[in-house]
């Protein structure tokens, strides 16, 4: 009989992957006030995953557990969670983050996560690759490394076998790599593990009646220090859009022109 | 000895003077102390990956002594060939077969042990799969917040990087003792592989026993140039509409340019193409000379791979496509008649 699982999802809440980002007047952060937000695309395959390992019921899932860390509009994010399958949620309120500075580091998410595996006991954290916004593709490495648990990471599929092994499929350059390891370890999704569901009106109402604890990161004895201090953000150098040619034999010319060929 | 002493100390002067001209006066106190840092190498079965040689490009733009870092089985070889490497000085050899595959839990701790004895200041690596899986967890190890993705460097603790897959640029100073960085391929091109003559020492193997097991993997094979280095690049979308038409279609004119391959999120997802030449925020980042697409509309996560690319050109039978605010050279055409006749008159 195969150890169940009980797996930990931390979801991260981030502006919109549609919405294209505004740098502040300021030049000191993304423009996050009045931005549509949303759940890193990355965790939802993450949650996804966590869902369809309790559906194919081999081996059981216990436990699904989200984590957000964040200021107070995260609820949203787990709740969204929990009503795509997760069971509870744990909400680390960080009052100021958002606006760019309180915000935690991958580093200090891991040692955050690291303690709420200490407590809550998960033997499989599934996290997402990278965030879209910091883009950093780091927090799930660097909960591996701190737990000594073993990693695979941008995960397109994953398979446990009788043995409390799982086999997981990694896109790496050039292609796909399968390794294997015993639980406890660290999983993190790429885009083609799955597709994530959309939550049912039921079971947005269900979420709603699932327990959601509020921490704070003094619960878990982690600091917020920053290493890396934010010298300023700036819009990219824009591209000037070329114009248009009327055939090939102009594409072929300007192409030429530029030096292309 | 002494040509050594006097080598070194000419290089450091020169590089100080050099960085002093870009940093301010607060930044070049730092300078005091000397700089040094080790450029993680990847090896594939005893063959050095030239990819990961722009490490060793953004060492030197920063000054100071470079050391390399390779480990592997019969890894010897693949020291040697990094030995000419230009602008390193010493390598640190580290031969064991349980390092062939790079898995993190065991290649994780054996870096982290020659950075702490190494003392090395800065610790650079490409931003490969590579890169993206061992260097987080090194950093962890050594309790340091990772940098990741860097396109400059602006000072010792100072470096620039894309975020919100590239629509803003973010600068950073980093309080870290040791500076972890991963390295965007495309702003930092690979150092020369010959002119350098550097020392091979033996690193410390930690040893490091570990549970996970390499199963095995499946590359795709191609004679194509790789699509993160090469100078020119072909890439289509979901206008492609099908496999067979992608396969029809594109690779005549990759071919005719000498271009490698490339797809859109759209494509690689409808199965057009494989995964591994997706180019955006979740794919690879590229920055050709030429960047040719057909059937690609331009989202803000495909933008973020290729944008840094010296010519866009792109064909789409929709003139409004957000890919028309970047290209410098635009077609509005259907790409099943535009893209044949293009080819053609390549090879003309």
């Amino acid at each position: 009989m195969p150890t169940p699982l009980k797996i930990l999802v931390p979801v991260k809440r981030v502006i919109d992957y549609a919405v294209k980002p505004r740098v502040n007047k300021a030049r000191t952060a993304v423009e996050t006030a009045g931005v549509k937000h949303s759940m890193n695309p990355f965790d939802e395959l993450s949650i996804e995953a966590a869902v369809r390992m309790r559906e194919r019921k081999n081996p059981p899932v216990d436990d699904i557990l989200a984590l957000s860390a964040g200021p107070a509009k995260c609820v949203d994010v787990l709740r969204t969670a929990m009503a795509m399958g997760a069971d509870r949620s744990i909400h680390v309120e960080i009052p100021d983050a958002g606006q760019g500075q309180a915000e935690l580091e991958p580093l200090g998410v891991a040692k955050l996560l690291a303690k709420v595996v200490a407590e809550e006991g998960p033997n499989l954290v599934i996290l997402g690759k990278q965030s879209i916004d910091d883009d950093s593709n780091q927090t799930g490495q660097m909960l591996a490394g701190l737990l000594g648990w073993g990693q695979a990471t941008q995960a397109s599929k994953i398979e446990f076998d009788d043995g409390d092994r799982v086999s997981v499929t990694r896109e790496v350059d050039g292609g796909v790599e399968t390794v294997r390891f015993p639980l406890p370890g660290i999983i993190t999704t790429d885009l083609r593990l799955n597709e994530p569901r959309y939550a049912s009106l039921p079971n947005i109402m269900k979420a709603k009646k699932k327990k959601l604890e509020k921490k704070t990161l003094s619960d878990y004895g982690v600091d917020e220090g920053r290493r890396l201090k934010t010298v300023r953000v700036e819009e990219p150098p824009p591209r000037k859009g070329g114009g248009k040619v009327e055939d090939v034999d102009g594409m072929i010319a300007k192409l030429k022109e530029l030096g292309a060929i | 000895m002494l040509l050594t002493t006097r080598h070194s100390a000419f290089r450091q002067a020169q590089c100080y003077l050099r960085l002093s001209r870009t940093f301010n006066r607060q930044q070049q106190s730092a300078f005091a102390r000397l700089l040094s840092s080790l450029a993680v190498l990847e090896q594939r079965e005893g063959k050095l990956q030239s990819a990961s040689l722009s490490a060793v490009t953004a060492a030197q733009k920063l000054g100071g002594s470079i050391t390399g870092f390779v480990a592997g089985s019969r890894v010897r070889s693949v020291a040697e060939e990094a030995a000419k490497v230009r602008g390193l000085e010493k390598i640190i050899m580290v031969e064991n077969g349980a390092y062939d595959k790079a898995l993190p839990e065991n290649y994780a701790p054996l870096l982290a042990e020659n950075i702490k004895k190494g003392g090395f200041t800065h610790v650079f690596a490409g931003h490969s799969a590579f890169g993206k899986n061992l260097m987080p967890r090194v950093s962890a190890l050594l309790d340091v917040q990772q940098i990741s993705d860097i396109t400059v460097i602006e000072g010792e603790d100072t470096f620039v990087r894309p975020i919100y897959a590239g629509n803003a640029i973010l600068t950073v100073q980093s309080s870290d003792k040791i500076k972890m960085i991963t390295i965007r391929g495309t702003a930092f091109t690979a150092a020369e592989a010959e002119g350098g003559s550097a020392e091979i020492t033996e690193g410390v193997d930690p040893k490091v026993e570990i549970k996970t097991e390499w199963l095995s993997e499946d590359l795709a094979k191609s004679d194509r140039p790789d699509l993160a280095t090469a100078s020119k690049v072909v890439s289509g979308g979901r206008g492609l509409k099908s496999k067979e038409e992608f396969d029809r279609i594109i690779p005549p004119l990759a071919d005719a340019l000498g271009a490698a391959i490339g797809a859109s999120r759209a494509a690689v997802d409808s199965g057009f193409a494989d995964n591994s030449l997706q180019v955006g925020q979740t794919g690879k980042n590229v920055a050709p000379q030429l960047y040719l697409c057909a059937g690609i509309s331009g989202a803000i996560q495909h933008l973020a791979g290729m944008k840094d690319s010296k010519v866009i050109a792109a064909i789409n039978k929709d003139a409004d496509a957000p890919i028309f605010h970047v290209a410098d050279v635009g077609l509005v055409g259907n790409l099943f008649d535009k893209v044949p006749e293009l080819t053609i008159k390549l090879k003309q």
